[in-house]
């Protein structure tokens, strides 16, 4: 790659220009009927990019106190120039990285690329995920408004429901027993601070076991893959790449500018839950579900069981690379497909009946 | 004493000792952060009851929310004109609960539990009734009183 950096003895001196460069020259996409879901790691790593400029912005006006956060969000949506724009992107593109994060996951999971030597890649990539869902929660209670607080409410007794820690956890998450302005305050800096904080350095060592392991190839393409030539990466994935996240941008941005983002009501820790309550799409499965088990499982609370067992789903999700073995040795694992299909027919049964079913029965 | 040191080497000694440390020095970081992001408990006053509402405020086959304490409750008046008043906290995730004109009873609006007007939860996900608040009326004041 003989670009001006790379010919500067300035930086020759000081940084391997040449082995980066170098890499990067070789670093070539393979392709095959399925390439087209390489595209979703970068698009979701676009919006994530988003995230981290519009949320600076916001941090701007933005306050984090009981007496203050709702009346700052307002300030922002109607005394700041382009504040509804910056709002709306900032919650558009929250709930667009969730998607292409999700579609993802899903893609790398049926495509098997977590096969050996890519299980830290898939590990760290659902925890990526479990952070966005974080962010999600969290970022969900700064306006301090109405469907918020109930939200924030369920979700934090949830954590209670864990053996042993849960109420420890209850106190940690809310900042004391109940939600309050200390829950504001701690969601908050989880947000800003502490969620970016691991964010950043899960990104960075994904980003670079995907740079050193290269696109992984499923198994049912490879024959097709070792037939074609593969494309390289400067410039022509990349200008593909960029032609992705320019329309993104363009969805993005009429979305946000077409539906922009309401702010509801001011919570009132007094007032009664209202009806049609419920959480950002994403946790809507898990929510409808709660609402379908029985009060009692046998001698236990049906809540308990139901949180313990997406609890379960959670950490098998995770290990999938360690418990998927066969395909490595050139075996088929029928099971795990089967097991991913039913997972999204679930997630998509319950999300839509959430939509679908008149929440007051 | 003698045995002990004869048994271990200068260097696995040295890499305890430092590792012993090394912990330590981990520990006494850590301990004072953890106790520091629990939050301390704060004394609430023991309220054991409150002025739930006034004669008169309540319509038949109504209810309203009020505070007790640094919680919800709930007084409802019953289609008889009787009044009772229950914690609005639901059983199953804490949501606040409401009273219905529709259904002539308590609902949770976050996961559809339905509660009678003795607080019995009658359908939906949660697993308790509602803790029960003794109702007197004292002049134009009506008392929800917690009971012991």
């Amino acid at each position: 790659m003989s670009t001006t950096v790379a010919k500067s003895s300035f930086w020759r001196e000081r940084f391997p220009v040449d082995a980066v460069a170098h890499f990067f020259a070789k670093k070539t996409v393979p392709m095959h009927r399925h390439t087209i879901w390489y595209y979703l790691g970068g698009m979701t790593l676009f919006f994530f990019l988003i995230q981290v400029g519009s949320g600076v912005l916001l941090l701007l006006y933005y306050r984090p106190t009981a007496e203050a956060a709702f009346e700052s969000v307002q300030f922002i949506m109607t005394k700041v120039q382009f504040g509804w724009l910056i709002r709306s992107l900032h919650s558009w593109s929250a709930n667009l990285m969730v998607a292409a994060a999700m579609i993802h996951m899903f893609s790398v999971f049926f495509m098997k690329s977590y096969r050996k030597p890519r299980e830290i890649t898939w590990v760290t990539g659902v925890l990526l995920f479990f952070l966005a869902l974080a962010f999600g929660f969290t970022g969900y209670l700064l306006p301090w408004n109405t469907l918020a607080y109930f939200a924030t409410k369920v979700g934090t007794e949830i954590a209670s429901v864990l053996p042993i820690v849960g109420h420890d956890l209850l106190l940690f998450l809310r900042g004391g027993e109940e939600v309050t302005g200390a829950t504001l305050t701690r969601l908050f800096g989880f947000h800003v601070a502490v969620l970016p904080m691991l964010t950043t350095a899960l990104l960075g060592l994904h980003l670079l076991l995907v740079q050193v392991q290269g696109m992984s190839v499923p198994p049912q393409a490879e024959a097709q893959a070792a037939q074609r030539k593969p494309m390289p990466f400067f410039p022509y994935f990349l200008m593909r790449d960029l032609v992705g996240w320019l329309v993104a941008l363009g969805v993005l941005a009429a979305l946000a500018a077409l539906f922009p983002w309401e702010l509801g009501e001011k919570a009132d820790p007094f007032a009664s839950a209202p009806p049609g309550i419920k959480p950002e799409w994403y946790f809507l499965f898990m929510f409808q579900t709660l609402k379908y088990i029985p009060a009692k499982i046998l001698f236990m609370d049906g809540e308990v069981l139901g949180i313990l067992a997406f609890g379960l789903v959670g950490v098998f999700w995770l290990l999938v690379p360690f418990l998927d073995r066969r395909p490595e040795a050139g075996g088929r694992t029928r099971w795990f497909t089967v097991f991913g299909w039913v997972a999204i027919a679930f997630i998509a049964v319950m999300t839509l009946v959430a939509y679908v079913v008149p929440q007051t029965f | 004493m003698a045995n002990f040191f004869s048994r271990i080497s200068r260097r696995s000694f040295l890499d305890y000792f430092l590792g012993g440390g090394a912990v330590a020095l981990a520990g006494s970081i850590l301990f004072p952060v953890l106790k520091y992001i629990m939050p301390p408990a704060i004394p609430q006053a023991v309220q054991n009851d409150v002025v739930a509402g006034k004669v008169g405020e309540l319509a038949p086959n109504s209810g309203k929310v009020f505070r007790f304490g640094n919680k919800p409750g709930i007084l409802v008046r019953t289609p008889e004109g009787d009044y009772r008043a229950f914690s609005a906290v639901c059983t199953h995730l804490q949501c606040t609960v409401q009273y219905r004109d529709d259904f002539k009873h308590i609902w949770c609006a976050c996961h559809n539990g339905h509660f009678d007007l003795t607080g019995r939860n009658l359908e939906g996900p949660p697993p308790r009734p509602l803790e029960e608040y003794r109702v007197e009326i004292r002049g134009e004041d009506i008392f929800a009183i917690r009971q012991t």
